[in-house]
Parts: C-alpha cells; structure tokens; sequence
C-alpha cells in the first residue's frame, strides 16, 4: 500500500518538532520530505547566541543529525528551499527544480529579520541574526574588523551585541525607544539592564533613527535622522523579525501579518497547515520555542489523524542570555486596569522585581538581578495558582515559604551540580543537566525515563521542572494543562469532565470517545479512568479490577519480597480485649512474621502468602473485623487520643467522634490516600493539624482542619471552620471528602490540591454555600451506600478466588 | 515458534478462561514460578515470575498491551521477549506457550 507523501516546508526547530510528534503518534502513516533552505541539519536556534559570545560550538547545538533523518526514513533536503507550491497539483517546487507531491503540506518557513529599508541596507557589512550563516559571518568580521553597531535593543538585539563584543569587537547599540527591550520589560528594569551592559562596555544610543547605512565597497558608517553619524565595519539589524510567508502568499493562501491559522493549525488550504514563527493565530505572531512546540503538539494530533488537539494560544517567559545578567520577565508585566502590582526596588545592589497581580493570581512578573524564582513564578501564572496565602512572602520567593509547604520546592538554580535531587533515586542535579543537554531532552517525561529522577514518589518534580527551565531557558514549556500519559493530551480535568458530560461509564468507552492512542491504555491512566468512572458514576460503572494497582486488587499490601501485609480496621484506633485476642490468634495461625503497630494507631500483620489472605480474612471477619483498606488510594484511618473520658484536658469525646467519623467514611476511593485524626482538647495529641481532615475538640465544639501532611513534605492544616455539633463534623468531614473526590486529580493528596485550588475556593463550597454543602454531604452518602462492603468479606466467601489460588502446581 | 520448540516438554496448565484478561496467574514451581499473561486480545504470554531489577512478581503487575508493569518499581518488560523497555536494561526469561482449543500450554524451558 502506497503511503500517504508528507512533504514539510522548513527545516527548523517548529517543522521538525511537529515530525518528531507525529512519529510518536504514527510512525508509518506517511512518507515524509523535509526541504530546508540552510545547509544545516535542525539545529537549536535559541543557542546561536552562545554560539557567537564562542560558549558554544555548532556541533554543540545540532538536534536532529542527518543519520537521525536517515534512520527515520526521512528524505531531506538541505540549501534548497522551496519556490513554488502548485495547489492544484500538490506539489511543490525547490530552487534546484525538484518537484515532490504531497498530500499533506507543513509549512514552517519561520520568520525574516526585518532590514529596515534605509539606503545602503544592501551593503555588505549588513547583517540580520537569524541563522548560522550569520553567526558564521559576524565571528568572520570581527577577526578582521573592530566597530560594531547593531540596530535594535530588544533581546536578540542585546544578545549579539554581547556575543560581538565577547569576539573583541566594539559595539554600539541603536534603540528607536527610550527604554530597551520595552517589550518585555518596564522601565526600571530596562534602566538597570542598560547600566549594567554599559559597565560592561557597551555603548548605547538611544531614541535614535536610523537615516542611512553609508559606504563604498562595505559598510563604513551609519548616518541617523538628527545628521550624526557613527563610523562601523559591520551592522546588524535586530530590529524585529517577520514571518516568512511570500511562499504562501504567491500560492494565494490567505496570509495577514503572518500565514493565517486556526485552532489546529490548518491553513485555508485544508491540505495545507503552517506553524511556527510564520503563522498568525488569533492574532498573535509568537516568536519564541515555547509556543512554537505547544504548536507542533498539535499539528502532529491532527497529521496523525487524531483530530482532538486544540491549540488556544500560549504564555510565554523570556529570559536573557547573556552570561551574568539575569533578567526574567513573563506574561503582563505592564499591569493594567484591574491589576495590583508588587514591587521591590534595590538599585544599589542591581536588583528589581515587579509581580502583577489581578484577581488573587499572578499575571506577569518583571524581575533583575535576581531571577532565581523566575521559573516558579511562570508556574504560578501557568497554572493559575490561587496567591492569596503567600502573597506576604510571594516577592520574596520560595525560599521564604520555607520547606513545610507542597508548593514550596527547594531552589534549582541555587543547588550544586553534586546535590541530590531525587532523594528516591538517588538522582544529582549535575546528572540531570548533562541528561537534557547531551540527550535533548525537552520535557518532564523525558528527563524521568532517562534520570529516573521524579519517577518515583515525585515528590521533586518541581524542583525537575525547574531544572528543566534553568537549563534550556525559554526552550523549555510545560504545557498549562498536562497530559495524563503519553496515550492522550487530555489532562485529567478534561478527561474528568468528558466522564461527566458524556456520560461515560466503562474504559473502553473513554478508550473510544477520547481517542485512546493504546487500545487499552496503559498502566498510568487506567487506575485514574478507573477512579474517575467508579467516583463520577458509583452506582453505575463497573469497578476494573485489571487496572487497579496489585494492593487494591488483592486489598492487601504488597512487600518487597512479594508477600503481603494485612491490617484490620479498629474504628477510632479503640480496641478491645476481645479484638486483640482474635488477632493474636489469627497472627498465631499463620505464622505472621511480624506485627506492628502503625503510625495511624492499627495492627499490621506482615509477611502472609497471597494464597493465605482469604483464610485469614475469615477468620478476621468473623471474630468482626473490617478490612482497614490500608493499602488503597482511600479513607486510611481516624487517629484519635482519649478525650474527654479519661483525660484531664479534654474538651470533647475525640474517640466517640474519631469512631464516628470512620464508620462514616471507610470504604470510600479517594483520588489519594485520605486520613484523619480527631484530637479531644487544642494540646492536638492525635496530631490532627498534618491530616487530610483534622478535627480539634474546643471548649465551643470542634475545629475543622484540611489539607495537612505528614509525609513527604511536611505540611500543616488550613483551619476550614469552627462548628458545634458532632452532626456539623460529619457533614462537613463529608461534604470536603466528596469535593476532593470529584475534583482533585488523581494521586493528588489533598496538600497540593488545597494549595492549587486555594483554601478560599474550598471555604466558598464548603462554609459559606450552605446548600451546596449539604448536595456534596448528599452525594457523599449515596457513594458509600455503595462502596461500604467489606472486600475481606466477600474473598473469604469465594469472591475473585482466581486471584488467590496458582492456576496450577507442578514438583520437580 | 512451534517448530524452534517441538521436541521441548510443553505443560497443559490450564484453560484460557482461567487466565483473566489483562491479568495473570501462576504456574508453580520449584525451578521458579512461572507467570501465564493474556493479553486484551487474548494473546497468551509466559515469563519467569521475577521482574530482572528487584525480583517483584511480574504476575501482580498491571498489563496493557503487550507489556507487564512490575508492581515493585514499575519497570515495564515486554511480554513476549521478557525485555524491559529502554532506558532500563535487563530481561526476565521467556517461555513459549500456545493455546489449543481454550486450553493452555506452556513450554517449560526458556526460550
């Protein structure tokens, strides 16, 4: 079967990420052509700065090798671009005369430097900095040449001046404006950026147009509007750039500023899709790598023939390289109306930040001299995190949120090569670095397969992530919205809601209306599907055991050495004479290797077979015992202390409550592990403060805590409300438990979730909605009526007995 | 994959239908458990109960595709070769099997 001929028009970073996406997706759906216009391989423009100060080499900055193309079955070729697309014919036509049909056409023909057109603009010495052929030209001049003057003191502007500078050259910079690089930053900051470089030797010109570029043979000065002049050997013109669309345009495809898009990146030609620095999508013409992939995701969803991606526009950072200066700056740093702006000003020692705030989340952020939270600012405004607990400390970075807090991720930039950063793994900082560099690595998903780093407890993604952005600067994006796993770009929260209004009940039926990439998924998304099928519909989807992980199919805990642990449930950790002699008796008949009192106050029976955990079930269950669902993504336990009944400080019956609580809760999915603990007085012996739901006993009636943590990170509650009565307890302890469960994310404890959603947003459904209250408390209940059968039970009778027993024994 | 394997000792263990989908169950011995897969598709895999990087019982793993997930450290072997899939690097010893009107046999030498 002949495959269908994909022909890509453009060589560069966006064309060949859409390639690499699509062959992800479909490896063997076309039969691809790659023209490219420079004599190059793909290579990193984003480094032809360190190229030019001569930190890095070429070879240093290839991404795509030509034996990569060749391994792939790639056709390429190189220094010829494309002249001509015929659209009735599908084909196009390179400069050498090649014709090559397609049936679907990329065009990635990225962007020109704007040469203002001013007389002698045409002479040689006249640069714009686009390629390596630039470089290669202005490394050439400045071995023979010493002034320089580049046109333009925006980022691309200032980063060849420095490079020009770093080859020896002398250089002066021209700026229309009064203020450098006003696109991305304010005028304090640009003031204290213009210093800086000037102390570096830089010379500036400013609120100066360019009249004309004059000489013989070569560029010799330059003469400007007020009748100055300034003598050079070489120009560059960084004026700006422009999407390259004359292709496109003499192919009669509507073009405005740029080749004009949609959401899926189709041009008008509905064979034909652009994207890049070329294309024009709502508007906006992106110059920058970030939105440049989130694009190329996108296109490669609709080249495969998926059909869902969405592209809705990007938030882009910037950051500066040149070596010494650090300068960040992201999304609306201007403010505005309805914008708060924070500031924090220190002109002595070089440093200048500003946030913008509007509606308790941060919309931009300017920042000099000290850059270090520049990548967890850009998180914050990326994923829309309520600010309103830390705006404080926000200015003054993470550090100051101390270690206690999920959000609080210790400092990437500020850590050693050798530091650890993967405290599960063993993973160093320097080995990540090296990882991205060396491999190209671009994404979090990435660096995990190849580092192991963050692919464990994940704990340190974050700090990863910040790695991630550190070393590859404005390369690096995270998407707004992750992907659950590579079998689907939907993240959780849409494939939550498509759960939801499509009525969804079964995986297959996700695998199916969602565009599964894998037919049945894979080990990451289908416990998630699986938890968001049986939480959204409890009454109606069938729990999939084949996608639950092995604990919470066999409802015991899993141990290194392949046996496992079974821990009974005792309500409110109050046991009995009676309770105790059942399980001594049970630990005595099978041989338990070890017994241990937990940490959530139960008894943990460790190192049974899998074929003996029916049988101790019985025996459990019928001397009146529960299973203590202490190895699910589920209600763990309520810890509690005396109380009032015995202790001479208590205020309430924190037992009595403790004991209702659980027995109101278990049995309950969770999107994580859920505890609890009720302490009897404000002395908080049962340490309720680092529980998922907390309750303290007052004089009054009871305190209610969320989102607390005692594991990984350390974290204490958020006081929710003071309520009266135990009724009021159960109903809010409720009402929280149901939110959680309909709107966390999958293994999303509730101290990420409190701090991403913000404590306000979780007072407003839960405190002050009191309707709204009492419908989640509702829903909370019709679930349990569900879910509150023992699975020991049921395995003690013969339930699921496959999974208890080997299909077969053999001697010898 | 007969024909490599005909003079090899192939064992009935059982009948698909007690193998459940996406899952696994465990032919016992003293040489080392064997763990029996079947696939979505029904296809019928055989590898030695031990995951090459920590040991973890590859049968309790969760299964898509043709891959295992150990449930120890999720290492992901491919069913059919045993090998674990890149970066990581090791392999859990194959056994042929085949299945003969529902019933299940497995050859009981590596492959």
């Amino acid at each position: 079967m002949n495959k269908e001929r994909l022909v890509l028009v453009g060589n560069g970073m966006a064309g060949m990420r859409t390639i690499e996406e699509l062959l992800k997706l479909e490896p063997d759906l076309y039969e691809i052509t790659v023209f490219g216009a420079e004599p190059h391989p793909n290579y990193n423009r984003i480094l032809l700065s360190p190229v030019l100060s001569g930190e890095k080499t070429i070879d240093e900055i290839i991404l795509n090798s030509r034996d990569w193309y060749a391994e792939h079955g790639i056709t390429l070729h190189t220094g010829d671009p494309v002249e001509h697309i015929d659209r009735r014919k599908r084909l196009v036509r390179s400069r050498s005369g090649l014709e090559v049909p397609y049936d679907r056409l990329v065009l990635a023909t990225g962007s020109n430097p704007f040469i203002i057109p001013v007389p002698g603009a045409d002479l040689p010495g006249v640069l714009g900095y686009r390629d390596i052929a630039d470089v290669e030209a202005m490394i050439e001049t400045a071995r023979g040449f010493k002034r320089a003057i580049v046109i333009g003191g925006g980022l691309l502007g200032l980063e060849a001046a420095y490079g020009l500078q770093q080859q020896g050259m002398e250089v002066t910079v021209v700026h229309l404006l009064d203020t450098l690089m006003e696109r991305q930053l304010d005028k304090p900051a640009a003031a204290l950026l213009k210093a800086s470089l000037e102390q570096r030797g830089l010379t500036f010109l400013m609120e100066a147009q360019t009249a004309a570029i004059q000489g013989r043979d070569r560029v010799e000065s330059v003469r400007f509007a007020d009748g100055s002049e300034i003598a050079t050997d070489l120009v560059v013109m960084a004026v700006g750039i422009r999407p390259n669309m004359a292709l496109a345009q003499n192919a009669g495809i509507h073009c405005e500023r740029g080749i004009v898009v949609d959401d899926t990146m189709l041009t008008y030609d509905a064979r034909i899709y652009a994207i890049g620095e070329c294309v024009q999508h709502r508007g906006h013409c992106y110059g920058l790598v970030a939105p440049l992939f989130e694009q190329a995701k996108v296109c490669a969803n609709h080249l495969a023939k998926l059909g869902y991606g969405r592209y809705h526009g990007s938030v882009t950072s910037t950051k500066l390289k040149v070596t010494g200066i650090d300068l960040f700056s992201a999304g609306q740093y201007q403010g505005g109306d309805g914008c708060e702006e924070i500031l924090f000003q220190d002109p002595g020692a070089g440093i200048y930040k500003k946030l913008v705030i509007r509606e308790n989340r941060l919309a931009g952020a300017v920042l000099y001299g000290d850059t270090i939270d520049g990548a967890w600012f850009f998180q914050l405004m990326r994923e829309g995190t309520d600010i309103s607990e830390i705006r404080e400390d926000l200015l003054f970075g993470q550090a100051h949120l101390g270690d206690s807090g999920h959000g609080g991720q210790t400092q990437a930039a500020l850590m050693t090569d050798e530091m650890q950063v993967c405290d599960c793994n063993g993973v160093c900082k320097g080995e990540i670095v090296k990882a991205i560099t060396s491999k190209g690595l671009f994404t979090l998903e990435d660096v995990k397969l190849h580092t192991k780093a963050a692919a464990s407890c994940g704990s340190c993604t974050g700090l990863v992530e910040q790695i991630l952005a550190s070393t590859l600067g404005s390369d690096y994006s995270t998407p707004e919205a992750k992907p659950i796993c590579t079998c689907t770009d939907y993240s959780h929260d849409q494939v939550r809601a498509a759960i939801r209004e499509q009525h969804l009940t079964s995986l297959s039926d996700c695998f199916e209306k969602l565009d599964w990439r894998r037919p049945d998924g894979c080990h990451v998304c289908r416990p998630a599907l699986n938890y968001y099928l049986i939480s959204t519909w409890p009454a109606e989807a069938i729990d999939d055991s084949q996608s639950r992980f092995v604990n919470e199919r066999v409802h015991a805990n899993i141990q290194k050495d392949g046996t496992y642990s079974v821990i009974p449930r005792i309500f409110g950790g109050e046991t009995s004479p009676a309770q105790l002699r059942a399980i001594a008796e049970a630990a005595e008949k099978y041989a338990v290797r070890s017994v241990k009192i937990t940490g959530g106050q139960r008894i943990d029976l460790l190192g049974l077979t899998k074929e003996q955990l029916p049988h101790i079930w019985k025996d459990l269950t019928d001397a009146g015992f529960v299973s203590g669902h202490a190895y699910g993504k589920s209600m763990r336990t309520v810890k509690t202390c005396v109380g009032s009944q015995w202790c001479r400080f208590g205020v309430q019956d924190s037992t009595k409550m403790g004991i209702e609580l659980e027995e109101l809760t278990w049995g309950s999915w969770t999107p994580h592990k859920f505890k609890l603990a009720v302490s009897g007085c404000p002395r908080n012996c049962a340490e309720a403060t680092i529980k998922d739901f907390g309750v303290v006993a007052i004089e009054s009636g009871w305190e209610l805590h969320i989102g607390g943590n005692g594991g990984v990170k350390v974290r204490a509650t958020d006081v929710l409300c003071r309520v009266t009565t135990p009724e009021q307890v159960k109903e809010y302890c409720g009402a929280f438990m149901q939110l959680y469960r309909e709107e966390a994310r999958y293994l999303e404890r509730t101290a990420p979730w409190v701090e991403r959603v913000g404590l306000a947003y979780i007072k407003k459904r839960i405190v002050e909605d009191e309707i709204g209250r009492r419908a989640f408390y509702k829903r909370f209940l019709e679930s349990q009526a569900q879910a509150q059968v023992d699975p020991w039970k049921e395995r003690a009778a013969g339930a699921e007995a496959h999974e208890f027993t080997a299909l077969k024994q053999v001697n010898g | 994959m007969t024909a490599v394997v005909d003079d090899m000792t192939w064992l009935e263990v059982g009948t698909l239908d007690e193998i459940p989908r996406q899952g696994a169950r465990v032919l016992k011995r003293e040489q080392g458990d064997i763990a029996v897969f079947r696939t979505a598709a029904d296809e019928v895999f055989a590898l030695l109960n031990r995951c090459p990087h920590r040991g973890g019982p590859l049968s309790e793993g969760i299964l898509y595709g043709r891959n295992i997930v150990c449930p120890l450290h999720n290492w992901c072997l491919d069913l059919a070769s045993g090998e674990a899939k890149g970066p990581d690097e090791g392999c859990a010893p194959a056994y042929a099997t085949r299945v003969e009107a529902g019933r299940v046999f497995v050859c009981t030498e590596p492959n």
